[in-house]
């Protein structure tokens, strides 16, 4: 797996304070090989921005180190560390051309004119902004705009490139096709890329592997798969996707399947993740379109609950149905919009389910 | 194309504008105080202005039948004009001297020669008294008619005498004219004064028939050059007769010549005299002093302006409060501060010697100099640097520097090629600012400058409320606006004067 490869960037034992009161990064651990996609994924003031400001080297860690290729950067002033950057607000230079903007950092490296002018040639040409050479940052769209800080990060040929909510202030279409432009680039370029972003689907359609940051930690460390199918922790589900929770006391565990005495008094399976004792409180959660109402599809010997229909939404390609479960009235199941497909009716009484293994008891 | 018409029939266009007009109306009521308001205290006196610095009609209107006999002398021939032209300057003086307008133009007329103004006071206090009164007598004699006030009212009615006697018909016009606004009295019940019976000698001498015969050949006729020549023979002096034609025109280019130390003289333009050159100095002097103090606003500003932009909110709140403070200071109480501080025996000068970086006895000169009027001018011209700086560097954001240096740009090239750039705006706001601020400034230099350190605004000053030579003073203003404008001008042309922000 990825983390047997050698780690490239590395984060070990680091720790940021701002005002010597409260630490914004906790005892962060973190190793990434040499090409992977990673993203910092979290709720703002998680953390995560600050890791990579102290990647880049505008903040300097509190205590730890960080790692570049196996030698510490912490000393190193941020010039020095060769790092591309893509900044949030795209940092175009306002007064230099597009041209001008793509050669300053090969310029600041003493790069010869007709090295440069090549270089910048062929970064233009690999964000398909060729034409754009003479414009001014300001006549340029936003989704332009951020092509060329793209370009402007990768010129110099550096080996780490960092992003900071790159995409964060394009429309959603634009968005998606930048998000698939830019992973293309940085797999076919070969380049480490660590992400930042507060958008899931960002996080889960891009990345190899998925940080998730929460109060200066990281939650979970996973590729986006499995991050969405076995979150480790509440909070991950609860981040990650929609997500159903019902509280409730482990009742008894076997092995990896454990049944959950939920606090409306009834029974239900689960697979125990973060619970370890019986009696202990937990989190019950089941994705949306995990639950199941065809009583045919599920095992025979499978726990079923009650449920009211309270809201039925047509979403086009999916149905989205609340209803009334266990005491919460916030559970949601979604059902694939198919021919064969049942509409559910407010009103109705429905027996739902699921199989033990997608319903995961966590931490309460 | 056919016209769009609103609901009503009527043309869209008209209903719009009728629709508007209510509000422009409205808009133009809120605007109309500050209009009026800049219009009489600001457009119309620059107005004034430029018209007082080319204004001239003293000359032609205190002395107009001089100036026209004047016509036919040769300023260049150094000789002194002939009788004709005394005879003029006798009506005119006479006039002149009951109009006291012979002072005001001694006063101009002095400001091109020395002497000219007492030559007047004197002549205007003898004029009366010149021996002319033989003419009188002898027409008197003559005839009673002569005598008749009203009598003389009847002749000079009638055209075809006037046609015949040119210069007492001309004469008796002025004293008429003078004889109502002056003493409010009636010419017809007025007898005619000495200069109207000599203007009729001289009319009955070149040939005219006087309208009663007289016999004038016992009269002895009375030089009025040698008149003149008694009260002060400076009459006889080319030069002064040569500055009286050279200023007779209605508009002169005198002012400007002297704002450039040149001064006009028979053939046009010339240099003064070495002695006399101080303005083209002058302006060269506030031009370089000023760029000075530019140049230092933006070297102390700059930093200052960068930490006011980069701190903390807090700290940089009361920075700015410590940038604002001289504001709530009278500027005669930090000008004078300034001299405190500056002066030999002032502080800085006692922490210098105790320090042991001056000796005692070589003590600093720090004011009554230019190094006084730069030091004092740039503190109380600092904030308009900073001010228009800071604006624009709070609209900088910071990301620009950190992706200079993760482009790899050291400390200072990311500043140089990347931050710098971008407040030159802020610069050029800052530099208009206190250069066309400092370079018409008054107070401070009048008090800290010395004789070495003041500007042109200080001479214009000094001509404004003691020389009273309004019309150098002018002339000096309208120069100083010029420039500005010219450097204005450049600098649009060479900055563009849409790279100049204030902020946002």
């Amino acid at each position: 797996m990825l983390d047997a490869a050698p780690a490239f960037v590395a984060f070990e034992r680091v720790q940021k304070s701002y005002d010597g009161e409260n630490l914004v990064v906790k005892d962060l651990n973190l190793s990434m090989p040499k090409g992977e996609f990673l993203t910092m994924l979290g709720p703002s003031g998680s953390g995560k921005t600050t890791c990579l400001m102290m990647l880049a080297g505008f903040e300097t860690a509190t205590h730890g180190d960080i790692l570049l290729d196996g030698v510490s950067i912490n000393n190193i002033p941020p010039h020095k560390r060769g790092i591309g950057m893509v900044f949030q607000n795209y940092a175009l230079f306002p007064h230099m051309t597009v041209a001008e903007n793509l050669s300053f950092p090969l310029e600041v490296r003493k790069i010869g004119k007709s090295d440069r002018e090549q270089k910048v040639k062929r970064a233009l040409d690999m964000v398909q902004m060729g034409d754009f050479a003479g414009r001014r940052p300001a006549q340029l769209s936003g989704g332009q705009q951020q092509r060329i800080a793209l370009a402007r990060a990768l010129v110099f040929e550096p080996e780490l490139v960092l992003m900071d909510e790159p995409l964060g202030a394009l429309d959603k279409q634009l968005r998606e096709t930048l998000q698939f432009e830019i992973t293309n680039l940085a797999h076919d370029l070969g380049i480490t890329t660590v992400y930042v972003t507060h958008d899931q689907t960002e996080a889960l359609t891009m990345s190899d592997r998925v940080a998730v940051f929460d109060d200066g930690r990281i939650q979970q460390l996973a590729p986006p798969d499995e991050l969405y199918e076995k979150p480790q922790n509440s909070f991950v589900a609860q981040f990650i996707g929609e997500n159903n929770t019902l509280d409730g006391v482990i009742e008894e565990i076997k092995g990896n399947t454990c049944i959950v005495k939920l606090d409306s008094g009834e029974i239900i399976d689960a697979v125990p993740v973060n619970v370890t004792k019986v009696g202990e409180r937990t989190k019950v959660s089941i994705r949306p379109e995990r639950v199941e109402f065809n009583r045919d599809r599920l095992h025979d010997d499978a726990h079923t609950l009650k449920a009211e229909v309270l809201e039925f939404i047509y979403m086009g390609d999916i149905f989205r149905t609340r209803l009334r479960v266990a005491g919460t009235d916030e559970f949601i199941i979604k059902t694939r919009n198919a021919p064969d497909q049942t509409r559910l009716k407010p009103g109705e009484i429905i027996e739902i389910g699921w199989l033990a293994e997608d319903c995961r008891a966590l931490d309460a | 194309m056919t016209e769009v018409l609103a609901a009503d029939g009527r043309p869209l266009k008209a209903s719009l504008n009728r629709a508007l007009r209510r509000q422009k109306l409205r808009a133009l009521a809120l605007i109309a105080p500050l209009l009026i308001f800049i219009l009489v205290s600001f457009v119309m006196p620059i107005a004034d202005m430029l018209f007082r610095s080319v204004e001239n009609d003293i000359v032609s209107d205190t002395l107009p039948r001089t100036v026209e006999a004047l016509d036919a002398w040769d300023s260049a021939s150094g000789e002194t004009p002939d009788e004709a032209v005394f005879q003029a300057l006798y009506t005119d003086m006479a006039l002149a001297t009951e109009y006291k307008s012979h002072t005001r133009l001694g006063s101009r007329l002095n400001y091109e020669l020395t002497g000219v103004s007492s030559l007047f006071r004197k002549t205007g206090r003898r004029v009366k008294r010149f021996d002319t009164d033989v003419y009188a007598d002898a027409f008197r004699d003559a005839s009673p008619a002569y005598a008749d006030a009203a009598q003389w009212a009847e002749w000079m009615d009638d055209d075809a005498l006037r046609d015949a006697l040119p210069r007492t018909a001309d004469a008796y016009d002025g004293w008429a004219k003078m004889i109502v606004e002056v003493d409010n009295d009636v010419p017809a019940e007025e007898e005619p004064w000495d200069f109207v019976y000599t203007a009729l000698y001289n009319d009955v001498m070149t040939g005219a028939e006087p309208p009663v015969a007289v016999d004038l050949s016992g009269v002895e006729p009375v030089s009025l050059r040698e008149q003149f020549v008694e009260i002060d023979k400076d009459w006889l002096d080319p030069n002064v007769w040569q500055t009286i034609k050279i200023y007779s025109p209605k508009y002169t280019n005198g002012y400007f010549l002297n704002s450039v130390d040149l001064q006009k003289g028979p053939d046009g333009a010339e240099a003064r005299p070495e002695s006399e050159r101080i303005y083209v100095v002058l302006f060269i002097r506030t031009m370089i002093m000023s760029l000075s103090i530019m140049g230092m606003c933006v070297l102390l500003g700059y930093p200052i302006a960068w930490l006011l932009a980069n701190l903390p909110d807090r700290t940089s709140n009361l920075l700015m409060i410590l940038v604002l403070l001289p504001f709530w200071t009278s500027l005669l109480v930090r000008t004078s501060a300034w001299k405190v501080l500056l002066q030999q025996q002032g502080v800085i000068n006692d922490t210098l010697v105790w320090i042991g970086l001056v000796a005692d006895g070589d003590r600093l000169q720090l004011i009554n100099n230019q190094t006084g009027t730069i030091i004092a001018m740039t503190h109380i011209l600092l904030p308009f640097m900073i001010l228009p700086l800071y604006s624009v560097m709070k609209t900088i954001p910071p990301s620009y520097l950190r992706a200079a240096k993760s482009l790899g740009a050291t400390d200072w090239t990311a500043f140089w090629r990347v931050y710098f750039p971008q407040s030159v705006p802020g610069i050029g706001a800052g530099c208009i600012l206190v250069f066309i601020l400092s370079i018409g400034y008054y107070i401070t230099p009048e008090l800290v400058g010395g004789t070495k350190g003041v500007f042109i605004s200080n001479r214009i000053a000094y001509h404004i409320s003691f020389s009273l030579n309004w019309g150098l003073a002018a002339a000096l203003g309208s120069i100083l606006l010029a420039v500005v404008l010219i450097l204005y001008w450049v600098y649009d042309r060479i900055v563009g004067i849409d790279n100049v922000k204030l902020g946002g």
